[in-house]
């Protein structure tokens, strides 16, 4: 985001002042400005001269905005609130594969790890009874496990992580298909743990707008804090006003996605736990050590090597994590449609996976990125697929336009890096 | 007998499988000294610096730190000891910008979470010493100029209050401007009581800073100068191999 801190009092037109008809391109940057402010508050200072997540903002409301026009019902709350649900099985493991990107690798297991854990969930509880929450957490540790000897094997060899987890992809779909045997599908227990993941709404409408309330409050409360330090101690800092200006435009967002959530069934818990995941590992990111050498490990393995980085250990963790959030994607996939069977974590998923975290402004060549750009990327290939079905449109073009898409945030990517680099050697 | 040397480094020897690169490298650095370490392309010049910065620990051979022996096996205990290394690629992070590069592997924290207020202030302070154009403390340092990257480089290293600095051709990529401001900075260094290994092609830089000159020459010791009583001839015919019958290790030697 550009110019953030420095420039404390650049804004002209705050969201308040747009509504005047007659100023139409005024109008359209206090838009943009908001929609900026909003993704900014998430953003470390890391992307400065970057665009941002500006463009996936733009392609997601062009496809709701098409598709609002195909179909009428596209916008209604019932296929909103379904579509906040479809993302989060994808979207989670989507976030483990930032990770990955981060450091400059690709992990190709991922759709394997996930369809592993949700098998060994369903064989353990369902076949052999184990209750539900063992099961649970023997499946989240397993991909916690295979991850991890993915990223040791390849962190130790130096074999780069795309051939480690090519071989990964093949032995942990073996390993599916061995552990559910001959039992083809699996059906989970309609009421029960698992299942409940994608099926429980809170109906308060007091959970989605306090959720929204506490976001906002919280994003307030630390912009408040920084500003405050810095201030202290004679550093640049935020005016009240550009926190305002942000904080509201998250508060806006939040509160519309509440009141839209409200009219269909309320909170999803899907939704929820995907939002916490995500701001969660964000905050590891960005806010600690871990965070920090996964960033550096993407700038250069040899640089933070010099810096007395542990590298290895910081590879195997990131393979850790998102094996880890694959396990937990997959149990999330796995309980939307409350089976398991021979197809699961196969198909399109893992493409999707890892395309939702380019889409959404995550580099492929490593060290620019942050959780939140696996939340834009899901939701805009959710959007399309979503879109396709309610206009019966045939997956040969929703696979295309998905394509498209990805295509043009890769070419993005790939752009503005190399203007990055330009901009240094002028 | 005088005190120890800083650093000093008894017949280290480092070998790329069959390819000697160190043999029986002989070195010492004092505080409040400047030695050029000087030698042609392939000399082994940066392989000796990345084994005492612990980057690729040496296979033979002893250093010593103020006399006693001790051990550099990865950059960590380098750190630790008090050496820190200014590489002659920089070794940046491309994509963090000048505050992450600086506290990268040293990060101040605060309730177990980054305090990057503290650390940009910390930034600040540092670089207002040293540089006269601070740049942008939240530029990703790609997007800097060689010569703002060497000042970050060299910041970062000065961090940890440093006893030894090793610096692997500072000025090779800077202006004249820029080269007298890190010569200037490296003789202020100097003065503090620093040790300080400069590796440079450049024979004006050797003779306007160093007070020593130690010369490589395919992986051994070719040579010790005192630069203020030497020639630059004879430097520099120790550098190319000139010399007939080359004194491998004691010969050319003078009293340290």
């Amino acid at each position: 985001m550009k110019g953030t801190r420095n420039t404390a009092d650049d804004t002209g037109a705050g969201p308040s002042t747009s509504t005047t008809q007659d100023r139409r391109p005024r109008r359209g940057r206090a838009v943009v400005r908001a929609l900026e402010g909003w993704a900014a508050a998430f953003r470390l200072k890391l992307n400065a001269g970057e665009l941002g997540s500006l463009p996936v903002v733009l392609v997601l409301v062009a496809v709701w905005v098409v598709f609002q026009i195909l179909n009428e019902n596209f916008l209604s709350p019932r296929n909103l609130s379904n579509l906040s649900v479809d993302i989060v099985g994808t979207g989670l493991i989507a976030v483990g594969v930032v990770f990955v990107l981060l450091i400059g690798q690709i992990d190709l297991s991922v759709g394997s790890i996930s369809g592993l854990a949700a098998a060994l969930f369903a064989v353990l509880n369902v076949n052999n009874g184990v209750p539900e929450w063992l099961a649970l957490i023997i499946a989240v540790v397993s991909g916690t496990a295979v991850g991890t000897i993915q990223g040791f094997s390849f962190a130790r060899t130096r074999v780069p992580a795309f051939v480690v987890t090519l071989a990964g992809l093949l032995t942990w779909n073996g390993l599916m298909l061995y552990i559910l045997g001959t039992s083809g599908t699996i059906n989970l227990d309609e009421n029960g743990l698992v299942a409940k993941l994608t099926s429980y709404y809170f109906t308060n409408d007091a959970a989605a707008y306090g959720l929204a309330a506490v976001g906002a409050g919280l994003v307030f409360i630390a912009s408040y804090q920084d500003r405050r330090r810095r201030k202290a101690v004679g550093m640049p800092h935020r005016s009240l006003r550009e926190i305002g200006v942000r904080t509201g435009g998250l508060a806006v967002v939040a509160f519309v996605a509440a009141f839209v959530l409200n009219r269909f069934q309320g909170l999803p818990l899907a939704f929820l736990i995907f939002l916490v995941a995500v701001a969660g590992l964000d905050v590891v990111l960005r806010r600690t050590r871990y965070g920090r050498q996964v960033y550096a490990l993407g700038g250069g393995v040899e640089a933070a090597r010099r810096a007395s980085l542990r590298v290895v250990r910081v590879q195997t963790a990131v393979l850790a994590v998102s094996g880890t959030m694959a396990a937990i994607g997959g149990l999330f996939l796995a309980s939307r449609i409350t089976s398991v069977s021979q197809a699961s974590g196969g198909g399109v998923l893992l493409l999707n996976a890892i395309a939702a975290a380019v889409i959404g402004g995550t580099s492929l060549f490593g060290g620019r990125g942050t959780t939140w750009s696996a939340v834009l990327g899901i939701l805009v290939i959710e959007s399309v697929a979503s879109g396709m079905a309610i206009t019966d449109t045939p997956v040969a073009v929703q696979f295309m336009i998905t394509g498209g898409v990805l295509f043009a945030a890769v070419v993005i990517d790939s752009l503005s890096r190399r203007t990055q680099e330009a901009h240094g050697r002028a | 007998m005088p005190a120890p040397p800083l650093l000093a480094l008894r017949g280290v020897s480092k070998r790329f499988g069959v390819v000697h690169v160190l043999e029986d490298i002989e070195l010492e650095i004092r505080a409040g000294q400047v030695v050029a370490l000087m030698g042609d392309n392939g000399a082994g010049k940066s392989t000796l610096v990345k084994v005492i910065s612990g980057v690729s620990p040496a296979d033979k051979g002893v250093i010593e730190w103020e006399g006693r022996t001790v051990h550099i096996r990865r950059p960590h205990d380098a750190r630790d000891l008090g050496i820190a290394t200014v590489y002659q690629d920089l070794a940046l992070c491309g994509n963090l910008d000048v505050v992450g590069n600086l506290f990268l592997g040293r990060e101040i924290r605060r309730y177990g979470f980054l305090d990057e207020v503290e650390m940009e202030r910390r930034t600040r302070d540092l670089l207002e010493h040293l540089a006269t154009g601070v740049p942008d403390l939240r530029a990703p340092v790609v997007s800097l100029s060689s010569g703002q990257r060497q000042t970050v480089a060299i910041a970062r290293s000065l961090l940890g209050n440093p006893r030894v600095l090793l610096l692997d051709e500072p000025t090779a990529a800077l202006g004249l401007q820029q080269t007298t401001e890190v010569l200037d900075l490296v003789d202020r260094l100097r003065d503090r009581g620093l040790g300080v290994l400069l590796i440079s092609h450049n024979m004006g830089d050797v003779k306007a800073l160093a007070d020593r000159a130690a010369v490589l020459r395919l992986g051994r010791n070719n040579g010790f100068f005192d630069v203020n009583t030497a020639s630059q001839e004879q430097i520099i015919s120790s550098i190319t191999g000139a010399t007939q019958n080359v004194p491998r290790r004691t010969a050319f030697r003078e009293e340290w």
